[in-house]
């Protein structure tokens, strides 16, 4: 039944979003922190998505293949109070920013509700075609 | 005898299986909205119809269990008949890039989004098309 296979798309599809949800809230989330004792701060991350074939050669799902760090420098605020401050008195926070974020948060709620409204077609169409004839 | 009764229902099950197959085309490109490169496919329907239909499909005629072919070694079985091939990479077109963008994606999702609507719609129409048939065989052999 190829109707069926919609499902699987839409689904790989609604996973892919939803992890990529989850890296932005994780970003926004560390968007203040600062370097730890390694002065080491927090990488913005970001999902790489990728084409998957779904078995039957016209059905192509998404997957998301790796997640990246970006390597931009880290905010350097000028705070000698901070315990973490180095010596010029400068804390190192995240390279997140909030804004970027925040766009890639709304791109991926809708991307996600337009593959559940795309999940909610195919269901009613598919239990329409299970009354033919009735 | 039988495939007579059937014959204006065998039209119809290619387009609803085409539709379908288009459905899931348009299904593809949405959950495909933000891949980087990806490239968007869509069928003509119109085109796909005819070459289905001027396939050989549908119910095999009773010379063709006779022959043997479709997997029946008695003149008393019932044939296998395979559904006409479709969606196949050949015949699916590319959909046209509305507007460019930086990651070669060319899904316009307010068009796929309408043509999912649009086909939808088109699959249940098909459907009632179907029943209707049907009703009417059903009428016509209890001749009330």
């Amino acid at each position: 039944m190829s109707m069926f296979s919609i499902f699987n798309v839409s689904s790989s599809a609604i996973s892919a979003q939803a992890q990529r949800l989850n890296v932005v809230a994780s970003n926004l989330a560390n968007v203040d922190a600062v370097a730890g004792p390694d002065g080491k701060a927090y990488k913005a991350r970001q999902v790489i998505l990728q084409t998957q074939a779904m078995g039957a050669d016209a059905a192509a799902g998404v997957r998301v293949s790796a997640i990246s760090e970006s390597d931009a420098p880290g905010r350097k605020v000028h705070d000698p109070s901070n315990p973490m401050a180095d010596a010029a008195g400068y804390v190192t926070h995240s390279n997140v920013n909030a804004v970027e974020e925040m766009v890639n948060m709304i791109s991926a709620s809708r991307s996600y509700q337009n593959n559940v409204e795309v999940m909610n077609t195919a269901k009613t169409l598919l239990l329409k075609t299970l009354q033919m004839g009735q | 005898m039988l495939d007579k009764l059937t014959e204006q229902l065998g039209f119809q099950g290619n387009a609803l299986v085409l539709r379908a197959e288009r459905q899931r085309l348009l299904a593809s490109n949405i959950a495909n909205a933000d891949t980087p490169g990806y490239v968007a496919r869509d069928m003509k329907f119109a085109d796909a119809l005819s070459a289905i239909t001027s396939q050989k499909g549908g119910m095999a005629t009773s010379q063709d269990a006779r022959s043997g072919q479709y997997g029946t070694s008695n003149t008393g079985h019932m044939p296998m008949v395979q559904m006409p091939s479709i969606g196949e990479r050949s015949t699916l077109g590319y959909a046209v890039q509305t507007q460019p963008s930086l990651d070669n994606n060319s899904v316009d999702l307010n068009r796929e989004r309408a043509a999912f609507t649009d086909n939808a719609i088109r699959y249940e129409a098909t459907l009632r098309f179907i029943n209707g048939n049907a009703k009417t065989m059903l009428s016509a052999i209890q001749g009330q």
